[in-house]
């Protein structure tokens, strides 16, 4: 995207002088981003409600634009025009705060991801750190609209939330170091060119983690405690209305799709594809479609787990996994490369080969070990009237 | 360092995605955890009982409707037979026949509101809910070809039903009864045995079956303590005593045994409506009864139906005139939320909701 910032700039410099043509390419660099993010999360707003219908046997939206496709922003204006409710007792600036905080992330997010080949706002050489540095903040914005908004449901939403996105970050950054130890750099761009195997092969287990832990922080079903509609009315955004709403739900929408950008990046091979040069932008955006589909899929079908069974999961099941796959991949990684320390295609296979197994083995072992012990009724062929009940009971009652 | 904790109060209703209705929970919250619970009701309370003293006995079926208005067939019935025995008279035996039918449709009916509610609460996204519904919409469909309402059927009547069945009913309700077993099968793929409804519901809010009996709970509740306590065994009504059932009952008294006994007794009435299309027999729906019934002075009578939330009864009083002198309901509902206490203190608050979901109270009938 450097090639459209200079463009912009020697544009611009036919008018402007130098420091306010470097300002003009660098506000319509960042005007294309954040219509991005809003964009895709409008995009999957409307696949989700599509699809969510479909899951019901519903219809879904089909009203406004070809297969309902205009309804988030009809949704999006709506919001726009409602009153902007602020709660008498509410924390104020903290409270206005909170959507900017939500949806920043997000967008800051989908700066480092390679849309296609040398197609990323900023190449940066730490971006799976940015990643996750830029995402936690999340755990601060939840905990903002909690507090500032002085209902207790908020507080409930906001104190599982953050208990849930702490815990859930220790797997998903032990998982990531696989994808670093692999790659050998910390640059998206660089984690995307040394797929010539997707991840999602090399190390399953990594993949899983990084699934679940993603599902966790981003608050989606089974792990959706810090909104639970049937529980805590909406949870930390329970006092947010018009568009401090409307901003919030771009954010956790737009969150999904960007996380199934960073997903596709590390996991499934980013933009790589037949034609990578010309079709690259195609393939990300067919895979991204394909996370996100599976994420809308999980939300249709599971029922929510409960606050300590989440973390019950994050502790004893998803750590210990993320610490196998660590300690396989450094095993690997450490026998398998060349003198020079990089690892061929023919490499990636053998760790693929192992790391399957080691992932179907050590989930299926740790899953037995955390799994309580449930059993199901049976319907018992006998089933009458036992004879330890007072006898019957002859009429209606007397008639006197 | 300790760090100073205080208890919270919540109120959970009325206005609360899960409550059922207009239910208000007063909840003191240590953390997530219940210490304190204070159910409050009323918010829709329409003094159905007095209303019920100013009209005349056909009338009074109306409103029977509107007490669980998920199952308004057999509220009918349960004010019916209280009638009935107020003026010493039985319906033909084809009216029996379709009552039990109408009745068992709509146990059918109500237990999948139950069951998709429930799972509802638990926090899935209205998938399993909507397949409930799918069945559900059938159902009235075909209450609606019999009496041309869906919901506030008023379908019976002292002394019978209110019509025979169309003749478009019957291959409709075989229609039906085919594709049933497909479709609540697909919710019983999906949710009976799903691992993550077992961990959530397993062992949570037990109900003891001595505490069960002295609060004098009835329904799915009771028989998923372990009682196979049920009125249409011990003291069959309407045609009750010609049809082959059984009754399901369950141990632990859980949440996940409330929600399994609903799923066993909807395929119990299914089998009762496969045996009543098979015995009724052509013959006159309803007694040739005055349209203003006059009961004896002083008659009393107590009608009492297995409901599908538990035992329904009127108490029927008549002073000679044209409308009861008092009608007294005993609604399954309300008594089994005198458990609510026992049930809810010491579990957290998602079990609370999912717990209320498994009693399945109806405020129609709660509030009356």
């Amino acid at each position: 995207m450097s090639g459209l910032y200079l463009v912009i700039y020697d544009a611009a410099g036919l008018l402007l002088p130098s420091w306010l043509s470097h300002l003009a390419a660098g506000l319509s660099i960042m005007m294309i981003l954040v219509n991005a993010v809003l964009m895709g999360a409008a995009v999957f707003v409307w696949m989700e409600r599509r699809l969510i219908g479909r899951f019901h046997n519903r219809i879904g939206p089909n009203r406004w634009g070809p297969f309902g496709m205009f309804q988030p922003f009809a949704d999006m204006l709506k919001l726009i025009f409602k009153e902007d409710l602020i709660p008498a007792n509410a924390d104020k600036p903290v409270f206005i705060l909170v959507p900017i905080a939500m949806l920043m992330p997000v967008i800051l997010m989908m700066a480092v991801v390679p849309f296609a080949q040398n197609t990323a706002l900023a190449n940066l050489n730490v971006g799976v750190l940015y990643v996750l540095a830029v995402t936690s903040v999340t755990t601060l914005a939840i905990f903002m609209a909690g507090w500032s908004s002085n209902n207790r449901f908020a507080m409930f939403g906001a104190a599982r939330g953050v208990a849930v996105l702490i815990s859930y970050e220790v797997p998903v950054v032990i998982s990531l170091l696989g994808v670093v130890l692999v790659t050998g750099s910390m640059s998206l761009a660089d984690v995307v060119s040394a797929q010539s195997v997707p991840f999602l092969l090399v190390q399953p287990l990594a993949f899983f983690v990084f699934f679940a832990g993603t599902s966790a922080e981003l608050n989606r079903t089974p792990f959706d405690v810090a909104e639970a509609e049937s529980e805590l009315v909406a949870g930390y955004h329970t006092e947010f209305s018009g568009v401090k709403f409307a901003l919030i739900q771009a954010a956790e929408f737009g969150g999904v799709a960007a996380s199934a950008a960073v997903i596709v990046t590390l996991f499934l091979g980013g933009w790589s594809g037949p034609a990578s040069a010309y079709l690259g932008w195609l393939w990300f955006l067919l895979k991204v479609g394909v996370v996100a589909f599976v994420f809308i899929w999980i939300r249709a079908t599971y029922p929510r787990l409960r606050v300590d069974q989440i973390m019950a999961l994050a502790w004893k099941f998803l750590l210990p996994l993320s610490l196998i796959n660590l300690f396989a991949i450094v095993l690997e990684v450490f026998f398998l490369r060349n003198a020079s320390g990089v690892l061929s295609t023919g490499d990636l296979w053998i760790m693929a080969a192992i790391n399957i197994f080691l992932a179907v083995s050590a989930i299926a072992l740790f899953g037995s070990m955390i799994r309580e012990k449930v059993t199901p009724n049976q319907m018992r062929p006998d089933m009458g009237l036992p004879d330890t009940v007072p006898a019957p009971v002859s009429s209606l009652g007397e008639v006197r | 360092m300790p760090i100073k904790t205080e208890p919270m109060t919540v109120n959970v209703g009325p206005q609360h995605p899960s409550t059922h209705g207009v239910f208000r929970l007063r909840i003191t919250f240590d953390g997530e955890e219940i210490v304190e619970v204070e159910p409050v009701f009323g918010y829709l309370h329409r003094g159905t009982e007095k209303l019920a003293e100013e009209r005349n006995y056909v009338q009074i079926v109306t409103l029977t409707d509107r007490l669980d208005y998920v199952s308004s067939m057999i509220n009918n019935q349960a004010y019916c037979l209280a009638v009935e025995k107020l003026l010493g008279v039985e319906p033909p035996p084809r009216a029996k026949y379709m009552r039990t039918l109408a009745a068992e449709l709509q146990r059918v009916a109500s237990h999948l509101m139950g069951i998709g509610f429930f799972l509802q609460d638990l926090g899935t996204l209205g998938t399993p809910l909507m397949y409930c519904f799918r069945i559900r919409e059938k159902i009235l469909d075909l209450f609606e070809m019999l009496c041309g309402a869906r919901i506030t059927v008023s379908y019976m009547r002292p002394g019978g039903v209110l019509d025979d069945a169309p003749v478009e009913f019957w291959p409709a309700l075989d229609a039906f009864l085919a594709e049933f077993p497909s479709e609540f099968g697909e919710i019983e793929q999906l949710v009976v045995e799903n691992e993550i409804v077992m961990i959530r519901t397993r062992g949570v809010s037990t109900l003891p079956i001595d505490v069960a009996v002295n609060g004098s709970v009835s329904g799915p509740v009771l028989r998923a303590s372990g009682l196979a306590w049920d009125w249409r065994k011990m003291d069959p009504y309407d045609a009750y005593a010609d049809v082959e059932f059984d009754v399901p009952v369950a141990a632990g008294g859980d949440n996940y045994d409330r929600f399994w006994v609903r799923i066993q007794e909807i395929h119990q009435s299914i089998r009762i409506v496969h045996q009543c299309v098979q015995q009724i027999e052509p013959g006159p729906v309803r007694l040739d009864l005055p349209l203003v019934l006059r009961p004896k002075p002083g008659a009393e009578a107590y009608g009492r139906v297995e409901a599908s939330k538990g035992e329904l009864g009127f108490y029927l009083v008549s002073d000679g005139g044209v409308s009861p002198y008092r009608c007294k309901i005993r609604s399954p509902s309300l008594i089994n939320l005198t458990v609510t206490e026992h049930l809810l203190v010491g579990w957290k608050l998602a079990d609370m909701i999912v717990t209320l979901g498994s009693m399945d109270i109806n405020m129609g009938e709660v509030d009356r």
